[in-house]
């Protein structure tokens, strides 16, 4: 046994975050985590990794106790952390990035001519030995410098590997590679933690999953002996029902028409979207998707074509445009570009529209208050008070504020760009509600999404993009027609 | 539970500044025999009034996430501006309203070459410091300027209200209350917030992100503006080179406060109580008799203090 956690317990505070955890990986076997946000998953592996200190519980390496006290402890046992927000300095060099803080020198001095011949060495051993060593991280495509890392870590000499979400910001050929790379390590006798919310990858890729709920231990099973339902139940304690639930498409009319659109990266998009319609966008990541929705919003620059939106032309030069003519936009990354997290849910939920609770400027906290409960009761929004900071919530409630806030303006058009990405499973279904029923009060919707099963599930019909191009539209398609299309294989 | 604690603690927190100035009127109440006196304390207050003025615009531009260090070239401007029309003969009134659009002109600009120029807020006002400077002493000929001649003028630094307030006093205390609910209650001052908070989500919510920037440093040039009134009444002349140095003393004032400098966190009762601190402190120190050397490195120790205690606050 590689590593044995035995009866992990931690409370931060009043709060117990893990109670009598155990968890135990084999020399070469990828061992999934999984549970929904908040059951401890990270906590977990903040303890293996040295972060925090567990309460109570052992941890064992190669049957050996072993206390991890701290970073430098969990790093000499071969404990290594591939982070889901990467940590390479993009100003550095790859070989700078791998060596940092241990450069080989002589006489004081970085013996550069040492450390590039090392780095290749562990470039190689991934298959990865056409990376320049000399070239500046920040200009790697994130697959490729999550690559570095996987190297950095070999070469720290890991025998542990533990990856956080690591697919969530790949395109499908990169994942495809570092399936390759995970297999290669598991036969290098590597033992690697898998932590993500990816049900299908887990199936695909890993031997055994543990899951957590709520902070416990609910149970371990062989891939091949278990399913997707069980794992789900074993997850949320109950039965959530139909994963997507159904929705009674009823269309009106056209509300977006877009014409031969173009900006800087895409051009020749043609669609049409109808009142209660979902039409979900596919393909591989820039392949140009969200600059569809970006371009009709006016963040990027349109160069040609024409946008329509109840009949009337629409030409959008800021966001402001946009929403003045009634879209909404839930856009990719809710920390960075959705939300402002250090304010409330009540600022957040009233941010594309406040001027409408104000007159002279002086804002009606009675009615903003009473339209942001109601909105909050509606999306079953669970936070304890409106005026709790956003940041405090969990990434689905987090993305229900978002849809709240687009909601207040009444839209005509919504624009979702992964409306559910990092958001777990019970919070996926019930933004799945909230799409369908803003699609039968008649807003059509617009939707990105790099999970096929979604896209599939959800849209009426879907548009899949291909280099920049529209490859076409289908009409309720088989995941092998959108995969076809993505990749260039329909002329 | 823990939220409660938390929340008790974010507010103790909060306060933190408020309840070191009330340690530091104690102290010196004790210390001091002369402190706690009626005239003593409202020369203290008329004495904050010109920092906690251009303090209560700094604060807006720190909540941006920005920083304006041309408030003390803005002052010195358009003081001159309105000493010169004063002296040739111009209605106060006017001159004096002339004086503070001139001042609300020049922060324009800077909110201009920041929010459409794309210069950062350091830069952009560093040149405009310098820039305004140099004009101030052009068209004051490097010299004061005085024979002001006028009673009304000489009433808004110098005068009182119901025969012992300090107008000065009255203006700080005004001005306090409409930041304040500027910042708290309209949309305006909310959005200032959230511009601070995340730019990039403000703007992708429809905000006009660009125009609230323009605002927010017009207000602080005309606040700059408005403390020189104030300062040229008082000395009943303009100084070319007046102000210098007063946007370190109102930065200070709103970090001491509590506003973050990254910008969409902090509040204008936080700015006063700081601009009150160092007011107190700087008194306190002279009827103390401590040496006027040693009060700048008293001083220095105390804002940092007084950050480094709220970072160690933040992270625990």
């Amino acid at each position: 046994m590689l590593i044995q956690m035995k009866g992990i317990s931690k409370a931060f505070g009043p709060v117990r975050v893990l109670e009598d955890v155990d968890f135990a990986l084999e020399r070469g076997e990828i061992h999934a985590l999984m549970g929904e946000n908040g059951a401890g998953k990270s906590t977990l592996m903040k303890i293996l990794c040295g972060v925090y200190q567990a309460d109570s519980g052992t941890i064992a390496v190669d049957g050996k106790d072993t206390p991890i006290k701290n970073t430098s402890d969990a790093e000499k046992q071969g404990i290594a952390i591939i982070h889901q927000e990467l940590n390479l300095i993009p100003q550095l060099s790859v070989m700078e990035n791998m060596f940092l803080g241990r450069e080989p020198r002589r006489f004081g001095v970085i013996n550069t001519i040492k450390m590039r011949t090392q780095c290749l060495e562990y470039l190689q051993l991934l298959g990865i030995e056409n990376l320049d060593p000399d070239v500046e991280a920040g200009t790697l495509s994130i697959g490729q410098q999550q690559m570095v890392e996987i190297a950095k870590a070999l070469s720290l000499n890991a025998q542990t590997l533990i990856m956080d979400e690591p697919t969530a910001a790949l395109s499908e050929r990169e994942t495809e590679k570092l399936f390759g790379i995970i297999a290669d390590l598991k036969s290098r006798g590597v033992g690697i933690v898998y932590v993500s919310h990816r049900m299908e990858e887990i199936f695909k890729v890993c031997d055994k999953i543990s899951v957590l709920r709520d902070g416990q231990f609910v149970g371990e099973r062989v891939i091949a002996q278990t399913d997707f339902d069980e794992i789900v139940r074993m997850m949320v304690g109950r039965e959530i029902g139909d994963r997507f639930p159904v929705r009674q498409a009823t269309l009106g009319e056209v509300r977006l028409k877009v014409s031969d659109l173009a900006d800087a990266t895409i051009s020749g998009i043609n669609f049409a979207v109808r009142a209660g319609e979902v039409l979900g966008i596919a393909g591989l990541m820039g392949a140009g998707r969200s600059e569809i929705l970006k371009t009709i919003f006016g963040i990027n620059r349109k160069v040609a074509g024409r946008v329509e939106l109840d009949g009337q032309a629409l030409n959008a030069r800021s966001p402001a445009e946009a929403i003045a003519a009634g879209i909404g936009f839930v856009t990719e990354d809710r920390k960075s570009q959705g939300l402002v997290l250090g304010l409330s849910v009540r600022e957040n939920a009233t941010l594309a529209n406040l001027s409408k609770y104000a007159r002279f400027g002086v804002i009606n906290h009675a009615e903003q208050m009473a339209v942001v409960q109601r909105e909050i009761d509606r999306m079953h929004i669970r936070t304890r008070d409106a005026e709790l900071e956003v940041k405090s919530l969990s990434g689905g409630n987090q993305q229900k504020v978002v849809f709240a806030k687009w909601l207040g303006i009444a839209p005509k058009v919504l624009f979702l760009d992964e409306p559910t990405r990092g958001v777990d499973v019970g919070g996926k279904a019930e933004i799945y509600q909230i799409i369908n029923e803003l699609a039968q009060s008649g807003v059509a919707i617009v939707m990105v999404s790099s999970e096929l099963p979604e896209v599939l599930a959800m849209s009426d019909r879907v548009l899949v993009m291909h280099q920049g191009k529209q490859a076409g539209i289908f009409h309720q398609p088989d995941a092998e027609t959108v995969m076809t299309a993505a990749t260039g294989g329909l002329k | 539970m823990m939220n409660m604690n938390v929340q008790h603690k974010a507010t103790l927190q909060k306060l933190g500044p408020f309840l070191a100035l009330l340690v530091l009127v104690a102290g010196l109440a004790i210390t001091s025999p002369d402190f706690m006196t009626v005239g003593n304390l409202l020369n203290v207050f008329r004495q904050v009034s010109i920092n906690a003025l251009i303090a209560f615009g700094m604060t807006l531009v720190i909540l941006l996430g920005g920083i304006d260090l041309s408030v003390g070239s803005i002052l010195a401007l358009s003081s001159v501006l309105t000493a010169l029309m004063l002296s040739h003969g111009v209605d106060p009134v006017v001159a004096a309203s002339v004086g503070i659009l001139a001042g609300a002109g020049m922060g324009m600009i800077n909110g201009v070459i920041i929010s459409k120029g794309k210069v950062a807020p350091f830069i952009a006002t560093l040149g405009m410091m310098t820039i305004l400077r140099g004009l101030s002493l052009v068209f004051s000929e490097g010299r004061p300027i005085t024979g002001l001649n006028s009673d009304f003028f000489a009433m808004l630094g110098g005068g009182y209200v119901a025969g012992f307030i300090p107008v000065p006093v009255i203006l700080m205390l005004v001005m306090f209350a409409v930041f304040w609910f500027v910042l708290k209650r309209t949309v305006f001052g909310r959005h200032v917030y959230a511009v601070g908070g995340n730019e990039e989500a403000a703007a992708l919510s429809g905000i006009k992100t660009d125009r609230i920037k323009i605002w927010v440093y017009t207000l602080s040039g005309a606040m700059a503006a408005t403390a020189g009134m104030i300062l040229t009444s008082r000395l009943n002349s303009a100084q070319p080179t007046a102000g210098t140095g007063y946007e370190l003393d109102a930065i200070a004032a709103v970090v001491l406060g509590g506003t973050s400098l990254t910008g969409g966190r902090g509040w204008i009762f936080g700015t006063l109580v700081g601009a009150l601190l160092i007011g107190i402190l700087n008194n306190g120190l002279n009827l103390l008799g401590v040496s006027s050397f040693y009060q700048q490195v008293i001083k220095g120790v105390v804002i940092l203090l007084a950050v480094l205690l709220d970072r160690s606050g933040k992270k625990a």
